[in-house]
């Protein structure tokens, strides 16, 4: 039996909650009449807007340009003319140009796989998935060709295909390993291609037996050098740092990326979107969406285009079964909570959730009561509490000088806190803060 | 924090821990039950009235403090707790002022002046204790006999005053200390008892086994090399036995160094507090002139965790650069 790895320090364990919607297979969503597409949908810089008002615009064509290395391509989700180009603040409270597409003609053909991939170059394929608008689908939406843009000089030892899925409730990843097995291994051949990485290992939690079974076992059937690494179920081992510590045993420097300590991440619904944009000549232009929670009625795997408003998902899904109290986009842990039914899913959407009022009403904050829980439970050996009571109590460069950068609002430490301290929001205060102080 | 159509927008993360402080602290008080039944039954029903009159003066110097303030807090189980652990910590026949004012000092002093839950950096209760024992030391170490004790127990003596050798020859026997057929505090004599209380906080994971093992611990190392030449024996030679199971040990090591408030935040720092506790307590009892070191020990290192806390910070993720790896450098 092969070893099941985990990473050592801090971590939780929220009840997972996949049940509502791991056993139904993806489906369409309905096309969206309007889509509403931001032009800022990955981390970096927007993109450029390359249309007007009145334009025509084709399924999957470039109406947003990159704007420099760390920017990426955005296109349009579907058919039709332009109506509008505005501002507005996406649910992640990121201020964004929008370019809203109203359904008219003609959709593509689907065109049939190619397979000249292969006897492609690295430097190719590598532009293919800046032209695509590949980012990282996991959630940071890092843009995706500069992770795999490699000096010539460095020789990658790891590429690590990320399908732990560690947010409660989230399924779209593990649906997408179970239906589309035989893509997502095309996919990392890709990769494998451009990157030429010596060990290509793909991690999966142990709470999703029958992916790790039917990778095992297709991996096996094509004689394909990639290794399949079951790992124990815990939160927040989505996150690279966690998964490269509980595969290769190495800690991401602070401030570093995984390449620094050899190896390159990526979720397998990017691979997914690789496989796509190199074998079938298509954009990132739709997504897996995971609409659950326990007030949905029928929670579903959708697969969605983007600019498609939150609101008809959950529609989609047949409406609420409960009164709502709180509607998130992403995941319980680390997504963002929001009012606006009318917020587009973006490349970045993984899950939109609804919970019930009782769920959502917050308990009342205590003071804290130092019982060191939040300390034990992140995962980054910071100490929370202290964080929260220096930026509480405005001394930011003291929290600064405390590693409040290093922390990533995984929300353990808020998770586990028995007085219900709101301490992520105060990290997120004290960086905003300290960035604001050296804007002035 | 603002409402739109009703839908609550708030920070990540929108699930949390069943766990909360308010449940922490009636779960403890809980688990104290059992240990202090026994008290009532061993001691008679005076006993009683002396732990709910600690309760009782901790509840309402706790509400009249923050009602002045504008709040309202009995109901997160704090000084409920606080009120219990005195009354605990007193001998059975002493008269009911002093529980009465050592709890107003734990509420009034030692809690609310520094803010109330969460602020104090002693353990209340213990202060509250400690105070009685300075003020009324002679009331403070009367004791009455074990109502149910077979032996001939005289009045005026706990197992730990009187030492192993006299206590085993006189009084009763090891298994007597383990069920609490002894005389002592109200709440610390039954050993079984308070065991199945904290294993309940520990299946709970309300307490770990840091501060308890380490205290436990060490006091038992230091007993058994060094105690033996108080008690007549010489090195390697104390009663370790005697020793854990008599006085406040129990009491002390599950339930009140474990207090989250006065207690370290990582698992080292609880580590290096219960190895304190059980240092002190050590000392304390065989080479001080008290009997009794437990609340005297954990005080002690109540005032250390800020100290502990900056010397035993976690370590930071991807700061050990052990990664022997040639493409990061
Ligand atoms: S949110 Fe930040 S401080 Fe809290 S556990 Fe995660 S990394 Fe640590
Ligand atoms: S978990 Fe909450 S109560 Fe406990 S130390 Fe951290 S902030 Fe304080």
């Amino acid at each position: 039996m092969k070893k099941i790895m985990t990473f050592p320090m801090g971590g939780v364990h929220p009840p997972d909650s996949k049940e509502y919607s791991n056993s139904f297979s993806i489906r369409n969503a309905p096309i969206p009449s309007l889509a509403v597409i931001p032009m800022q949908q990955h981390m970096g810089a927007p993109a450029e807007c390359l249309v007007n008002v009145g334009d025509k615009v084709e399924e999957g064509m470039l109406i947003g340009k990159s704007t420099g290395y760390f920017s990426a391509n955005v296109h349009s989700s579907i058919p039709g003319t332009v109506k509008d180009i505005q501002e507005i603040y996406l649910p992640t409270g990121m201020k964004s140009k929008v370019v809203l597409i109203e359904l008219e003609g003609e959709f593509r053909k689907p065109g049939s796989k190619s397979d000249d991939w292969r006897s492609a170059s690295p430097k190719d394929l590598l532009d293919k998935i800046v032209n695509m608008g590949i980012v990282g689908l996991g959630g940071a939406t890092f843009p995706t060709h500069i992770k795999y843009n490699l000096k010539p000089e460095v020789k990658l030892e790891y590429f690590v295909v990320n399908g732990v899925e560690c947010e409660p409730f989230l399924t779209c990843d593990h649906r997408l390993m179970l239906e589309k097995t035989n893509e997502i291994l095309e996919g990392i051949e890709i990769i494998n291609k451009i990157m030429n990485p010596q060990d290509i290992y793909i991690g999966i939690e142990k709470n999703k037996p029958d992916a790790l079974a039917v990778f095992e076992q297709t991996i096996g059937a094509k004689g394909l050098p990639f290794k399949v690494m079951p790992l124990k179920v815990k939160y927040p081992q989505g996150d690279e740092k966690q998964l490269l510590k509980a595969l290769i045993g190495r800690e991401v420097p602070s401030g570093g990326l995984p390449l620094d300590i050899g190896a390159v991440v990526s979720n397998v619904g990017t691979v997914f979107a690789i496989y796509e944009a190199v074998c079938l000549n298509k954009p990132l232009i739709e997504r897996i969406v995971t609409v659950s929670g326990t007030a949905v009625k029928t929670p579903s795997n959708l697969k969605v285009r983007i600019g498609t408003k939150i609101g008809d998902l959950i529609d989609e899904c047949n409406g609420v079964s409960k009164k709502p109290g709180k509607i998130i986009v992403g995941g319980p842990m680390m997504g963002f909570a929001t009012a606006d039914l009318n917020a587009p899913v973006t490349k970045g959407t993984s899950g939109v959730l609804v919970l019930s009022v009782r769920e959502a009403n917050l308990a009342g904050e205590l003071t804290c009561i130092q019982c060191g829980k939040c300390v034990a439970a992140c995962p980054l050996g910071l100490n929370p509490t202290t964080l929260y009571k220096l930026v509480d109590h405005g001394l930011y460069e003291e929290a600064k000088a405390e590693s409040l950068f290093d922390c990533k609002e995984c929300g353990c430490c808020a998770f586990v806190c028995p007085s219900h301290i709101p301490l992520v929001q105060g990290m997120r205060l004290g960086k905003f803060m300290v960035k604001k102080q050296k804007v002035k | 924090m603002e409402t739109k159509n009703n839908l609550l927008i708030s920070t990540s993360p929108h699930i949390h821990s069943p766990i909360s402080t308010t449940k922490i602290m009636w779960i403890v008080a809980l688990c104290l039950l059992p240990a202090g039944v026994w008290g009532v039954f061993n001691f008679g029903i005076n006993s009683l009235f002396i732990v709910l009159a600690s309760v009782v003066s901790a509840l309402l110097t706790e509400f009249i403090i923050t009602r002045l303030l504008g709040r309202f807090t009995l109901l997160d189980g704090s000084a409920f707790l606080t009120g219990l652990l005195i009354g605990y910590n007193m001998p059975p026949d002493i008269p009911a002022f002093i529980p009465v004012l050592a709890s107003v000092f734990a509420i009034a002093v030692v809690k609310q002046t520094f803010g109330g839950l969460g602020r104090n950096f002693m353990n209340p209760a213990l202060a509250g204790r400690v105070f009685a024992l300075f003020c009324w030391t002679e009331d403070m170490t009367r004791w009455s006999p074990s109502m149910l004790s077979a032996s001939d127990a005289f009045t005026g003596a706990t197992p730990l005053s009187q030492g192993p050798a006299e206590f085993l020859s006189k009084s009763g026997s090891y298994l007597d200390l383990f069920l609490g057929n002894i005389s002592g505090c109200i709440g610390e004599v039954s050993v079984l008892l308070l065991l199945v209380g904290a294993a309940v906080l520990f299946l709970l994971r309300i307490i770990t086994w840091e501060i308890p093992a380490a205290y436990i611990g060490t006091f038992i190392v230091f007993a058994w090399v060094f105690g033996g030449l108080t008690d007549g024996g010489g090195f390697f030679r104390g009663d370790v036995l005697f020793h854990t199971l008599s006085g406040g040990l129990m009491l002390g090591a599950f339930f009140m160094a474990t207090d989250m408030v006065t207690s370290p935040l990582t698992r080292k720092g609880m580590i290096i507090f219960g190895v304190g506790c059980g240092f002190f307590t050590f000392i304390i009892r065989f080479l001080g002139g008290l009997p009794e070191g437990v609340s005297l020990a954990i005080i002690l290192m109540n005032i250390t965790v800020p100290l502990i806390n900056k010397f035993s910070k976690p370590v930071k993720f991807g700061l050990v650069r052990d990664n022997n790896n040639e493409a990061g450098k």
